[in-house]
This record gives structure tokens, C-alpha cells and sequence, in this order.
């Protein structure tokens, strides 16, 4: 299959593609190789061109210059429609489909069965059924496609794409909000696709997926090409440096073992806390100076676990104690009161206020603290603003920017600012990695280490479990929303929290969760 | 207070300033102001006066679509305020007719925020529901009559002067500072801001997102409820009927042409205000040119349509790379 001595022309033969936005050079004379049946990693840091050749390529954007040639004909399509006529497909990251649809609906959009100018349901479903079957999966395709989880929507989608005779798949961060169990649905799928002779370029931030799963690596790094090499003769070590163009020292150097395990202070206790159907109730202390991290699978509680913590969702049992006194925790509001802030797992929607300024976005929970009545002033919230964005290397440095301008992981930075503004004694993070560029991820590890060195405690979730081991001082498995085991000290290990994990045999099905 | 007056407002600056040239064409003496009985008349006067009801519903608006919603009733709530100031100005004192007025105000309001925040209905639904309501509630008020009074408190209130100044317009320039001071004096704007920006992260920042929702709608309430008994002090009577029909279309229109967008977040209170003078410069431009009324709503439309564009991101993206070639060209 992978055969570089292949005499037919490859499937999809990218040559010297370059764009501009402006004065910004976004591309530039970009090749790009993708041959029949393989799996072809995309990778680069944020920015580095990954969307934009996408972008250029279906046609979402005309490129200035470069030849795009399919099965060595040249084509030029103008829309993500014409890439599609042309073979061509993308799954986006976000999925472009109705979520108010039906699954069936969304399969044959634009080319339902008809009969007498009538939509026959009942054959558009038997359909549906047989061909998401051939995916293995087993769904009701009558079912909203909102319903089902963003796993179940990827395969719809991908279903869709193939189904529309596509011979190049472009996946576009597809595993981002997958769970492990589900990220092996996909993989499964992708490499029977690969076998029957389609193209799939995959893009990715986790580099444990693209050692898995591709065959080749092809690297940008600012709008440039830096090589394209075979997945299994490239040293990790070595990708690494070539999509940050620097010496990187290993983010996962030993956990600082040394740390010593004296008597901390218990910050905020939680007994029998939980609620119906949404996670079972669970003993949770978390002390000063201490990092918590929070395992499991999607799905599994965790989420839930940090909404409770905070406040966020109100539980129906159990007592919170703030340093040891009892109190109220049943709103956000209550939570920031009591000195606890949230990071959430979906920036966009339940993080940022895009429109508002970086200034405003940080400033907006300590406004929020201390109530309507005491106003920061324009100089004060200036000189937060300036501290944090100083302290966090938030970039660009300026902090009348609108934050949604900004890239994810100085968004991020941004909400880590306007916790850390109300001077909270506990925070909760959710996924603080998760979509970040490789730099902003060890730096925001290294923000977690520092501020726990501080006194601060700490709730850290996260499905990259090298990183959870790293920084944790304990670690709580979940399963099946319910927290199933703790550890601590020498026990927190990969293997010993995959074990955990696994413990019982789960059977995740891929199954409607709203 | 650099926030009471954004840079942004320099398409609405210009669009006025074309419309009153226009109207100094069709109307050579549309800028002559005389002073009689101590009072100023003119037509710019009269721009300002009859602006004022559009001018307060504005105000309350701007920060309901501030807030991603919208208030259909202010045209009802009006209605309302002013068949019971007018029932009730010739039998009580002045004190007793405006609380009742602005009280029943600050109940609709209530009921509106009640429908948004706590049952989380849609805005345009839940104000749809008083809208309807409203007007029949007033006219049970008036018992179907046009309600008249002569209460000489009240008359002064819509035809009265302070040094020159009409009373309705001194009201609409105080509550502007009321609301101005009050909003971004406390951290009111920026939180408000924040929930139409994003209610679920403001929710999750600690933001009380439903007490800001319910405190807009119930503000709206209030001026709606003033410029109901301004409209009624002027002419002297209440038409449940008449008072206030289809204002809130021109009070949402203002608040559009003032730069707020529908989807929430930034507003400007000057700029909505700002919107109402200029929707009241081109009716009263047009009824001085002598065209028939009729051609008001056509040319309204227009103006609209012409100040939208200005503010259209893609059109502005068409200006800015104009703009740059004319620079790379220089």
C-alpha cells in the first residue's frame, strides 16, 4: 500500500499553493501529497497554515497561487460544494450538519428518495440504517441528529461524505471531543475506508493519535512546508521539533516527586455530595497547595463532578464545607462568593464573552464578586488587565482587544486571568489544554504547577492522561458517573489509572447522551 | 465618560447632519428659533418635542437588546400609563397621577422580565403577549372613550417650559443622564454587556445574569410608562387606541440605526437617542416639504437601509480594502 515506487499518479497532488490575507502571508508555496488508501497526518501548531491549505484546496477561499490536481486532473473548485463534485470531502471540527434534523434527513440532504415528487421516509430510513450499519453503527436514525453525541454526528458526517462518492476525506480535528472508546469507533472506521482505496488527511493536535493511526506526516509550520516523512521513521522528539522549530524540552519531565507530602489544609470538602442521574454521590476533599485530577472517560462524570464543585449545577444531597464551616453552594454566584472559580471545557460558549475586551473579560468575575455597587474604575481594571496579561504572557499584549480575536490558548490564558483576579482559593479547570498549540500547552502545565505552589487548591480534568500523572498530587477515576478510585502518591501512573478505568470491562456504547 | 460617547457614532453624527441639511432645503426656515411667552419655538424645537416619546422608549430598549432581547409592548405599556394618568388627573394631585402612571409601568415591566428570566421564555414572544394585551387593558381603563382632562399639572408636563426649554424634552435629557449615570456609573453596563455578549459564560462567571434581565425589562417598563404620559399630558387626553401605536418599532429601529446589534452586547445609550432624533428630523422634514405623510414611510425606509449599510461588517470590509489600495496607490 505504501509503496513510494507507485507508478499512478497520487490521488490528491497539492503543488507551490500560497495565499494571503492581506499583508499576511498565510501560505506559502505549499506541495502536498496524499496517495490512495493511506492516512495522512497534518499537523502543525496553531497557525501554521493546517485550515487555510484545507480552505484553499476545497475551495472555501480562492488561492493566489498553486495547482491542486485529483487523480492527476486539475481541478480549481470554487465552493466546498464543487470540492465535493470533485471528490473532495471535509469534516469539520464542529459538524456542519442540521442538529435538528433526523440523522436519516441529514444522511441524504439534497437527494432524498422520492416518489411522486413525495419524500419516502420509510425507504430513506431502511437506508440510513444499512449504511451507517456498514459503520458499525447501531442507531435510531428517525432520532434528531442533536441527540445523538458528537461522536455519533462525526460518523453521520463522514457516512455523508463518503456516501457522496468522495475519494479524498479531510478530517479536521475529529477526535478533539471524542472519548477514548469512541476515538477507537473512528480509527476503525477511517482504516476500512483507507482499505477500499480513500484518501483520508487527518488533523490533529494528539500526537498519540497520529503515531496510531497515520501512515504518513506531512508538518507546517508558519505557512510553510516543513517535510513530509513516514509516520514510523519519524521519531516523536523529532516531530515535535519540527512543527515548533525549537528544542522543546520533554513537557513530561518527572513529576516533581520531591514534592513533600506535609499535612496540607483542607480547603473545601464535599460529603455525599451528588445528584440524581447526573453523578453519584462522592467524598471529595480538596487542600491548599494540592492538584486533584479528575480521570475517566467522556462521559464518565467529570464534567459534572467540576459543575457541582463550583456550583454550577445545584445537587440534591450532601454538605459543602469551606474551610471547615458549612455553606450554600447553589449557583455560580455562590461558588465565586466562597472563593471558587471554573474554567470550562467549551471556551467558546461558556468561557469567553467574544465581543467583549480582553480587560473586560478579566475583570468580569471579580465584578461580578464584588457586586453592582462597587464599580472597578477604569484605572483599576486597566492595571489588572495589564498585570495578567504581563504575568500569563497573554499575545498579543494588548488589552482592548476583542478577546474572540484571540488564538484558543491565550483565550484560555484569558479565563485563567479572571480567576485568578478574584484571588479564588479553589479553582476548577476543565480540559485546560485541550486545543491548545503544543508551546501553550507546557506553559499552561507550568502555570497549574506554579499556582499550586502557591497555595491554591486545585481540579484539574483531563483526558490526556501523561498530563493528568504529571502534575497531580492525587488522582480520581470515574466510571459510569460515579468516582470508583483514588490515587495518590506512587500509585498515580498511566497504567495503574487505565486499569481503573477499565475495571469493569465498560461497554460505552456509542448511544444517544444529551 | 468616554463610554457615553463611543468613536463609533460617526455614521449617525453624519447621517443627521444630512438629513437636517436636506431639511433645510425643503424648509428655509427650518433652523429660525424665536422665543415667545418664554418659551423656544421652531422647527428644530419641534424635532426635539415630538422626538421625545421615541427618544425615552429608546432608552429603555437599547438596554432589553443589549441584553439579546426585545420589548414589543412599550407601544401597549404607553397606552396603558397614559389612559391612567388621564383618568386620574383631574380627581388626584400630580404626585398620585405619576406614580400610578410609571407604577403600572414598572408592573409591566415586571411581568416581562418575569416571562424572560425566570420562565425563560423568548422575548418576542413573551412581550408579544402584553403587546396584545396591553392596548386592551388600556382601553378597559378608558371604557373605550377618548379620555380628556384638564389638569393644568399635567398639561404642563407636555406643554410647559423650563428657561425656554419644552418639559418633555428637559425629561428625555434628564432621564438620559438618569440612565447614563445610573448604567455606567455602576457596573451595570459592562455586566449587562456581558450577559447579551454570552449569558452561559456570564452565568458561570458569577454574573446574576437573571436579575440583569429582569432589571432592563422592568427599566424599559418605567420610561415606556413616562413617555406614555408625556404623550397623553400633550395632547391633553388619553387614546387608548392611538397612543404609542407601532412605537416600538420606532424605538427598536432607533436603537438599530444608534449601532446596538440585536444579538446583544454593546450598546450605546446616546447613540439610541441619537437614532430617535434622526427618525424624528426626516417625519418632520418630510411634513414640512408638503408631500403627502405617505412618502414617510418610504423615505424612513431608506434612511434605514442607508444607515445599516454604513455599519455592515462586509461592507465596511469593502471600504477598508478600498481604502487600503487608495493607500498602496498614494
Amino acid at each position: 500500500m505504501e509503496n513510494s515506487l507507485d507508478p499512478a499518479p497520487p490521488l490528491l497532488d497539492v503543488r507551490g499553493i500560497s495565499k494571503s490575507f492581506g499583508a499576511v502571508r498565510a501560505l506559502q508555496e505549499v506541495d502536498f501529497t496524499l496517495r490512495a488508501g493511506e492516512i495522512h497526518a497534518l499537523l502543525g501548531e496553531n497557525g501554521a497554515g493546517k485550515s487555510t491549505l484545507i480552505k484553499a484546496v476545497t475551495g472555501v477561499f480562492p488561492r493566489d497561487a498553486g495547482i491542486v490536481r485529483i487523480g492527476g486532473e486539475e481541478v480549481t473548485p470554487r465552493s466546498a460544494k464543487a470540492a465535493l463534485q470533485a471528490g473532495i470531502a471535509t469534516v469539520y471540527q464542529e459538524v456542519n450538519l442540521l442538529p435538528n434534523l433526523s440523522v436519516a434527513q441529514n444522511l441524504f440532504l439534497d437527494r432524498q428518495p422520492m416518489r411522486f415528487g413525495v419524500v419516502r421516509e420509510g425507504e430513506m430510513r431502511r437506508r440510513a440504517t444499512a449504511q451507517l450499519a456498514g459503520f458499525g453503527l447501531d442507531i435510531d436514525v428517525a432520532a434528531p441528529l442533536g441527540s445523538y453525541s458528537v461522536a455519533v454526528q462525526h460518523v453521520t458526517a463522514i457516512a455523508r461524505a463518503v456516501d457522496l462518492s468522495a475519494r479524498v476525506l479531510i478530517l479536521d480535528e475529529p477526535t478533539a471531543s471524542l472519548d477514548r472508546h469512541e476515538v477507537e469507533i473512528l480509527f476503525k472506521i477511517m482504516r476500512q475506508l483507507a482499505k477500499r482505496g480513500i484518501g483520508i488527511v487527518f488533523v490533529s493536535h494528539f500526537l498519540d493519535q497520529v503515531y496510531e493511526i497515520s501512515d504518513r506526516i506531512t508538518v507546517l509550520r508558519n505557512g510553510r512546508l516543513v517535510g513530509e516523512r513516514e509516520t514510523a521513521s519519524l521519531p516523536r522528539l523529532e516531530l515535535i521539533r519540527m512543527m515548533l522549530g525549537r528544542e522543546l524540552a520533554e513537557t513530561t519531565s518527572a513529576r516533581a516527586a520531591t514534592r513533600e507530602h506535609q499535612a496540607r489544609e483542607v480547603c473545601a470538602s464535599f460529603e455525599n455530595y451528588g445528584k440524581a442521574g447526573y453523578v453519584a454521590p462522592f467524598n471529595l476533599e480538596l487542600r491548599h497547595g494540592e492538584v486533584v485530577g479528575l480521570a475517566g472517560l467522556l462521559g464518565s462524570g467529570r464534567t459534572e463532578t467540576a459543575r457541582l464543585v463550583f456550583g454550577a449545577e445545584r445537587a440534591d444531597g450532601g454538605q459543602v464545607k469551606v474551610e471547615g464551616a458549612p455553606v450554600r453552594l447553589q449557583s455560580p454566584r455562590d461558588g465565586v462568593r466562597h472563593g471558587f472559580g471554573y474554567c470550562p471545557e467549551e471556551r467558546k460558549t461558556d468561557g469567553i464573552v467574544a465581543e467583549l475586551t480582553v480587560r473586560e473579560n478579566i475583570v468580569l468575575a471579580l465584578q461580578a464578586k464584588r457586586g453592582l455597587y462597587l464599580p472597578l474604575s477604569r484605572r483599576e481594571q486597566d492595571e489588572i488587565a495589564r498585570r495578567y496579561v504581563r504575568m500569563l504572557d497573554i499575545r498579543p499584549p494588548d488589552p482592548e482587544r476583542p478577546v474572540g480575536l484571540l488564538s484558543g490558548g491565550n483565550q484560555q490564558k484569558v479565563l485563567l486571568a479572571r480567576w485568578l483576579a478574584t484571588s479564588p482559593r479553589l479553582l476548577v479547570l476543565d480540559e485546560p489544554t485541550r486545543g491548545i498549540d503544543v508551546g501553550a500547552h507546557a506553559e499552561i502545565i507550568r502555570l497549574i504547577r506554579e499556582l499550586c505552589d502557591d497555595g491554591l487548591a486545585l481540579l484539574v480534568i483531563s483526558s490526556e492522561l501523561d498530563e493528568i500523572v504529571t502534575y497531580s498530587d492525587r488522582v480520581i477515576v470515574l466510571r459510569d458517573r460515579a468516582h470508583v478510585e483514588e490515587l495518590a502518591g506512587e500509585a498515580i501512573d498511566v497504567g495503574n489509572i487505565l486499569a481503573a478505568i477499565a475495571a469493569d470491562s465498560v461497554t460505552v456504547a456509542l448511544e444517544a447522551h444529551t | 465618560m468616554t463610554a457615553l460617547l463611543p468613536r463609533r457614532g460617526l455614521a449617525q453624527i453624519l447621517a443627521l447632519i444630512v438629513i437636517l441639511a436636506v431639511d433645510r432645503v425643503v424648509s428655509p426656515q427650518f433652523f429660525d428659533l424665536r422665543l415667545q411667552d418664554g418659551r423656544l419655538f421652531g422647527s428644530l424645537i419641534d424635532v426635539l418635542n415630538r422626538g421625545t416619546p421615541v427618544a425615552l422608549l429608546s432608552l429603555g430598549m437599547v438596554l432589553v437588546i443589549a441584553t439579546r432581547g426585545i420589548d414589543l409592548s412599550v407601544g401597549a405599556i404607553m397606552a396603558i400609563s397614559g389612559a391612567i394618568a388621564a383618568s386620574l388627573a383631574d380627581s388626584h394631585s400630580m404626585a398620585v397621577v405619576l406614580a400610578a402612571a410609571l407604577g403600572a409601568g414598572l408592573v409591566c415591566g415586571l411581568w416581562n422580565g418575569f416571562l424572560v428570566s425566570v420562565l425563560g421564555m423568548q422575548p418576542i414572544v413573551a412581550t408579544l403577549i402584553l403587546m396584545v394585551a396591553g392596548r386592551g387593558i388600556a382601553q378597559l381603563i378608558t371604557e373605550g372613550r377618548i379620555v380628556t382632562f384638564s389638569s393644568p399639572d399635567l398639561v404642563w408636563l407636555g406643554n410647559g417650559s423650563i428657561l425656554g426649554v419644552p418639559v418633555p424634552v428637559a425629561i428625555a435629557l434628564g432621564m438620559l443622564v438618569l440612565t447614563g449615570a445610573v448604567v455606567r456609573g455602576s457596573a451595570l453596563g459592562l455586566l449587562i454587556e456581558a450577559t447579551g455578549g454570552n449569558a452561559r459564560a456570564s452565568e458561570l462567571a458569577g454574573v446574576g445574569t437573571r436579575a440583569m434581565i429582569l432589571a432592563v425589562y422592568v427599566w424599559c417598563g418605567i420610561c415606556a410608562a413616562l413617555a406614555g404620559v408625556i404623550a397623553a399630558a400633550d395632547i391633553m387626553g388619553a387614546d387608548a387606541n392611538n397612543a404609542g401605536l407601532w412605537l416600538e418599532l420606532d424605538a427598536i429601529l432607533a436603537v438599530v440605526i444608534g449601532g446596538t446589534s440585536l444579538f446583544g452586547g454593546r450598546f450605546s445609550l446616546v447613540l439610541a437617542v441619537l437614532g430617535a432624533l434622526i427618525i424624528q428630523t426626516m417625519n418632520t422634514g418630510i411634513l414640512l416639504s408638503g408631500y403627502p405623510p405617505e412618502f414617510n414611510l418610504l423615505v424612513k425606509a431608506v434612511v434605514v437601509l442607508a444607515v445599516l449599510l454604513l455599519q455592515s461588517p462586509k461592507l465596511s470590509g469593502v471600504a477598508n480594502v478600498a481604502t487600503r489600495l487608495r493607500r498602496t496607490k498614494a
